[in-house]
């Protein structure tokens, strides 16, 4: 395991988080992630803007939304605005006078809003990647129902359809995305006037809930993997679950894929089928397997053909590579490459997936 | 509920105490640990304390909450920080987390908080992430029987912000605190980590479907799930337990731990033995699993009837030992439970390692 990560002192990580608040060198990006209005996400982020000014950052305020609880317009009274621009028919954030005052960090309460015709660029977030790439720092909001990809989801939840969105590829994007959560008693308190019965309501928000925090858990997931493949660490950390089903022609796969997909649902894991390649196989083992692989994709799974002389090793090899922590097979088979699994291959197995639990079906 | 010391655990629920005061709500602090972070300390101004209780241990005084203090003054609401936390001994009760169970026995409502790495059944999975083992655990089921966790969410580098400015620890701490936690990897996984555990926290709490019409659930999801963990003196039984306890938690499944010995009690087995069995068995009990002593002498015989008789439908292993010579005496239990339990599901688990950074 390679050891290149050199320990920071703290005089060295100072250096070099002063460098990053001065906002020097590249733009960055920043997104606060709500799961409902009244989670006090504008509050958070301007908060942080407040605390940002009295350490003397240079800070300005690009986008407030139009409608804003008292807590907000107190900090916001501290805080230097510059006000979105009158275009014609609407209103979006004036990125020309944002980068002609060139600040070290800029917020943008509401990053899913169409802009008025004529103008740069069709969206908002389009003019933040115009900010971020003109050197600025940029810290927006957004509630998740404003995600594009995210829309259908939240509309089975909430009945509801949101005009204007934003693609999962630029929250993605973001160098750091902080989930503000809160119980959903407190977004109940700020919409009085709603009449709808408060169980299924918090039924809902937990929903919305449980979307946000799986998106923001999916990124955190994705910028870890990419920090430990620049530093060339292989080993995975245990941190999703990711279930690797091993089938042959014969298997029982139903009761494996059955279980397989509980236990994927329930810890949110990921889900992969694997075939080792088998030279000679019968007509009917081919349309067998080809049946199991069909009923691997119906349920989700990613499919995966590997090919390798020894099928232990070679699927030793695929888990280890993708950080498998479970690994389901079966054993007791007449024919085909598993034979006699019990006995050398399962033992084998075993004894060799360090750091994974092996599941082993009855047959 | 946090992923580290920092991320403003203890601010945010002096935020909500605050809120909670100026609606006029009953409210105490029956617990706080200040570690000298300004921001924190001036959020408890206007708070009512209730003065800790004084305990003497080995000649030194240490300072613990107050629980028959908060009881008699009887507040509606009461902070309390360091869910994880052991008291000293001496004290009433081993663990804070007990003393919270008793004030809200007595209707208290109560604010606390705790970091991922407290939750006993992902004990292994930090010390992969970590490299420390936490001792200082909290079981499963205490958590599950609060009404709500939220999570505080920070990014790992305004974490790191804050530990560099000194807002978390002082300058010496700083340093040893940048070698095992607060890595910045160590930090993203502890991260996803509590982001995941909250989704299963919320999910546990959601019991119908608002969606519209029930989906129709697989046969699988209708089945009922049993799982079997066997108990012995190796110490590894700990980490098997706490993965059965997890794997049941998320299947909605019963759980079991048995050890199996020739006269049925463990009491002609060699003095660490027992103790060892006896501490896995109690484990269990812990983590609300039941535990059971099997009589026989054929252990996997044993085990196999023991679950057939309760439909037990999957049984946990832990993995047989790869050191040097392998201990033919648990392959041979391993494939002879296998071979036995022709119709469950044996799961053999491993170790999580230590992720080298």
């Amino acid at each position: 395991m390679t050891r290149d990560i050199r320990r920071r002192t703290p005089d060295e990580l100072l250096r070099e988080v002063q460098a990053e608040e001065a906002g020097a060198g590249k733009g960055h990006l920043k997104i606060f992630l709500g799961y409902a209005s009244g989670v006090g996400k504008s509050f958070r982020m301007l908060d942080e803007a407040r605390r940002r000014r009295e350490r003397g950052q240079d800070v300005v305020v690009g986008a407030v939304q139009p409608k804003v609880p008292p807590e907000v317009v107190s900090v916001l009274s501290k805080l230097e605005v510059i006000p979105l621009g009158n275009y014609g028919e609407g209103t979006a954030i004036d990125v020309e006078a944002i980068i002609r005052r060139h600040p070290a960090v800029c917020f943008i309460d509401g990053l899913a809003y169409d802009n008025p015709p004529g103008l740069r660029n069709p969206t908002r977030w389009q003019d933040v990647q115009d900010l971020v790439k003109a050197g600025i720092k940029v810290i927006g909001s957004i509630n998740i129902q404003y995600i594009d990809e995210l829309r259908e989801q939240v509309e089975a939840i909430t009945g509801k359809r949101v005009a204007q969105t934003v693609p999962i590829s630029f929250i993605k994007s973001a160098d750091e995305i902080e989930i503000v959560d809160a119980p959903p008693e407190q977004p109940l308190e700020r919409s009085p006037e709603e009449q709808v019965d408060a169980e299924r309501r918090e039924q809902r928000l937990s929903k919305l809930r449980e979307l946000a925090l799986l998106l923001a858990a999916d990124v955190v997931e994705y910028q870890l993997s990419d920090y430990l493949e620049r530093r060339g660490i292989k080993q995975h950390f245990g941190t999703q679950e990711r279930i690797l089903v091993c089938i042959t022609p014969r298997a029982n796969v139903g009761e494996m894929i059955e279980i397989a997909c509980t236990v994927a649902e329930r810890f949110h894991a990921e889900l992969i089928v694997a075939y080792v390649k088998q030279a000679n196989l019968s007509p009917a083992d081919e349309a067998a397997l080809e049946e199991k692989l069909e009923m691997a994709q119906a349920v989700g799974a990613g499919i995966q053909i590997l090919e390798g002389e020894d099928p232990v090793d070679t699927i030793l090899e695929f888990a280890k590579s993708r950080g498998i922590t479970q690994l389901f097979i079966g054993h007791t088979q007449r024919s085909g490459a598993w034979s006699n699994l019990w006995g050398a291959p399962v033992d084998k197995l075993i004894r060799r997936s360090r750091g994974m639990d092996v599941r082993v079906f009855p047959q | 509920m946090g992923y580290a010391s920092g991320v403003g655990k203890t601010y945010k629920m002096l935020e909500e105490a605050q809120a909670l005061k100026s609606q006029e709500v009953d409210i105490v602090i029956g617990y706080f640990e200040p570690h000298g972070r300004k921001d924190t300390i001036a959020k408890m101004e206007g708070l009512e304390i209730v003065p800790r209780q004084k305990i003497q241990y080995r000649g030194s005084v240490f300072e613990e909450m107050d629980t028959d203090a908060i009881l008699a003054r009887r507040p509606q609401v009461c902070a309390v920080d360091e869910f994880a936390h052991t008291n000293v001994p001496g004290s009433t009760r081993a663990k804070r987390w007990e003393d919270i169970e008793i004030l809200r026995d007595s209707g208290i409502h109560v604010l606390t908080t705790m970091n991922i790495q407290h939750l006993e059944s992902l004990n292994d999975e930090v010390w992969q992430i970590t490299g420390v083992r936490v001792r200082e655990t909290i079981p499963d089921w205490v958590v599950q029987g609060a009404d709500e966790v939220v999570i505080i969410d920070l990014t790992p580098r305004a974490l790191l912000h804050r530990l560099a400015r000194g807002v978390v620890y002082d300058r010496e701490k700083v340093e040893r605190a940048l070698q095992n936690f607060f890595r910045e990897s160590t930090l993203v996984a502890l991260r996803e980590l509590a982001l995941r555990e909250t989704v299963h926290e919320l999910e546990h709490r959601v019991v119908h479907d608002v969606t519209g019409p029930v989906e129709e659930r697989t046969q699988s999801e209708r089945r009922q799930h049993k799982i079997l963990a066997l108990a012995t003196a190796d110490p590894r039984t700990a980490m098997l337990i706490r993965r059965a306890r997890r794997m049941s938690d998320f299947l909605g499944a019963e759980c079991f731990a048995v050890a199996v010995h020739p006269s049925g009690d463990l009491s002609d087995l060699p003095e660490s033995d027992r103790e060892a069995v006896e501490r896995h068995l109690n484990f269990a009990r812990n983590m609300r699993i039941e535990t059971r002593i099997l009589e026989g002498e054929d252990i996997a015989r044993a085990v196999v009837d023991f679950a057939r008789r309760n439909q037990i439908t999957q049984i946990f292993l832990a993995r047989p030992c790869e050191r040097f010579r392998v201990p033919l005496f648990s392959r041979d239990l391993m494939h002879r439970i296998v071979s036995l339990a022709k119709d469950m599901q044996i799961v053999i688990v491993s170790e999580r390692e230590p992720v080298e950074k």
